[in-house]
């Protein structure tokens, strides 16, 4: 009886899944209408307001011959801002990624008063405009600002140099990196940990040997994203920088320093460099983002 | 251990995230409330605080039939290259809010591409409200669209084909099933969105020419404010937008809560 039911049951399942193998062969299983126009309209918005301006981008560069875009690109203000939006920021996101895992293991595994509202504030970065967040900064770390005036006794200035470029990359990058490993950490199970400890490992072991290579992708993902945004940040660099060339210039202000003297191939040059890197980023931060699925998702 | 941990945490989080926050508040109070109204009402600040309402109710109302239209089609329908669509939808992020401007000052300045059609039938996009709208709504272009994909893809299509295999019409079953199961990502997406169109600076400072009282956007009164060494009166705008941070930090955590209760 019993093992007749399960054949048939069996069969069902093997009609069903073939049935629907079929149905995924046809190129619209669906019922529900409106394919055609949400397509159209959503391609249509990508082109108008995306991909036809990216476009434009690359036709102005492509009036330039290969040797002037490469003096361009060449010349020592525009390496040396480079050298400085991309230096700094990588600096700023590997602050961000030992600072950032502080915090994430504070407020995931620890409680203490006031835990809400500092899980709250991590989100200060996306929503406080970055003039608003440039000019604060500045305030803050300006000789006579509440914590510049801590560090001037010590000969550190802050305000108008790149360390105060730096201090506000931190700024803006925090969140990615908190985020993103935040939810990793908080579906680690505890009997992991547990296991490894029972085993005889210690504190420093379980850290580097369990935790790390479970949250080691997000961390990395939270890394590359704080990467990509410090890089063409602006807004909250500007103010900080004191804007000295071949000091504290950083490259998103040299192409608008660029666009104010009418030299537009100069500053679609710089902007070239620079998009071509972030698309770059953002395929490696494609990949890290599925390999930290698949990564969470198997445990 | 615990407790370095924690103070350390702590410590970063005070003066990398609160203080900024507090000192906007505190510079903008420096000479007390009465000041502090008299440069909110100055005609420049209005005329700021409007276009900056203006120009992010169009961009908002435009990405959020965008982002709802775009997560129908990727959510509901299986198609080739859907990958790549979300990769190009996600794309406006990666890219520098400077760049964002220059491109289209590029298309409809007086050297681009369209500028001497633009000239020749007076059309101002550069240096004018079109051109701000455009460089704010490509910065925003993924933010509701984002919050939507995930969330409808995991929900399915079942409670649409019920509907439809009812007797429901395509637009019933969106307003009736689809819209009320999405909402809170939806209304997140849109607050999200807002906060950044009304506090965008990069982008709308290359596009929008800084002509006061015309095409000064908050972010960018509270520039020339602060370069012109008013302190006070920039961080008096500076504090409206600290404001509407705040709220917008407020709201996540109560849809968060709302969301989880459901």
């Amino acid at each position: 009886m019993n093992s007749v039911a399960d054949i048939a049951a069996g069969e069902a399942e093997h009609l069903v899944t073939s049935a629907s193998m079929r149905r995924k062969t046809k190129r619209h299983p669906s019922v529900i209408p409106g394919f055609g126009i949400t397509l159209g309209l959503t391609l249509t918005w990508l082109a108008l307001i995306v991909l036809i301006p990216i476009g434009g981008l690359f036709l102005k560069i492509a009036d330039l011959r290969f040797g002037e875009f490469w003096s361009i690109v060449t010349s020592r203000r525009v390496l040396h801002a480079l050298e400085i939006s991309f230096g700094l920021s990588l600096g700023a996101a590997a602050i961000n990624l030992v600072f950032g895992m502080l915090i994430v293991w504070a407020l995931v595994r620890y409680e203490f008063p006031g835990r809400r509202v500092f899980d709250a504030i991590i989100d200060i970065p996306f929503a406080l405009p970055t003039a608003v967040a440039g000019i604060a900064l500045t305030t803050l770390f300006a000789e006579n600002g509440w914590l510049g005036g801590l560090l001037a006794p010590f000969g550190i200035k802050v305000a108008y140099t790149p360390l105060g470029i730096l201090m506000a990359l931190i700024f803006i990058g925090l969140p990615f990196v908190v985020r993103t490993v935040q939810p990793v950490l908080i579906d680690l199970e505890a009997e992991l940990e547990e296991a490894a400890a029972t085993l005889g490992a210690n504190r420093w072991q379980i850290f580097t040997r369990v935790i790390v290579p479970i949250i080691g992708p997000a961390l990395l993902t939270g890394f590359a994203l704080a990467f990509a945004r410090a890089v063409g940040e602006y807004g909250s660099v500007i103010f900080i920088a004191g804007n000295l060339p071949n000091v504290s210039e950083i490259a998103p202000l040299l192409i608008v320093i660029r666009l104010e003297e009418f030299k537009y191939a100069d500053a679609s040059a710089i902007a070239v460099v620079m998009l071509l890197a972030s698309f770059g980023l953002l395929l490696a931060i494609n990949r890290l983002q599925r390999w930290s699925e698949v990564r969470a998702g198997r445990l | 251990m615990r407790w370095l941990i924690v103070g350390a945490a702590v410590a970063f989080l005070t003066v990398f995230l609160a203080l900024p926050l507090v000192a906007v508040f505190q510079q903008a109070f420096v000479r007390g409330i009465g000041p502090y109204l008299g440069a909110l009402m100055h005609p420049d600040a209005l005329a700021a605080i409007r276009l900056t309402l203006l120009v992010a109710a169009i961009s908002v109302i435009l990405n959020l039939l965008f982002g709802l239209i775009a997560a129908w089609a990727i959510a509901k329908f299986e198609f080739r290259g859907k990958g790549v669509l979300i990769t190009l939808i996600d794309l406006p992020f990666s890219i520098s809010p400077v760049i964002s401007g220059l491109m289209f000052v590029l298309l409809f300045g007086a050297q681009g591409f369209f500028g001497r059609f633009l000239q020749a039938h007076d059309i101002k996009v550069i240096f004018a409200l079109p051109g701000i709208v455009l460089a704010t709504i490509l910065v925003t272009f993924p933010f509701v669209a984002r919050e939507l994909i995930p969330l409808m893809q995991e929900q399915g299509n079942q409670e649409e084909e019920a509907a439809i295999s009812l007797g429901a019409s395509g637009l019933q079953t969106f307003f009736r099933v689809t819209l009320p199961n999405v909402k809170w990502a939806l209304l997140y997406g849109v607050l999200l969105c807002n906060a950044r169109a009304m506090g965008e600076f990069g982008a709308v400072s290359v596009v929008s020419g800084h002509i006061r009282g015309e095409t000064n956007t908050m972010p960018l009164h509270i520039e020339i404010l602060y370069n012109e060494y008013q302190f006070m009166a920039s961080f008096t705008v500076a504090s409206v937008l600290a404001l509407l941070a705040l709220v917008t930090l407020i709201a996540k955590v109560t849809l968060e809560r709302y969301d989880q209760s459901e």
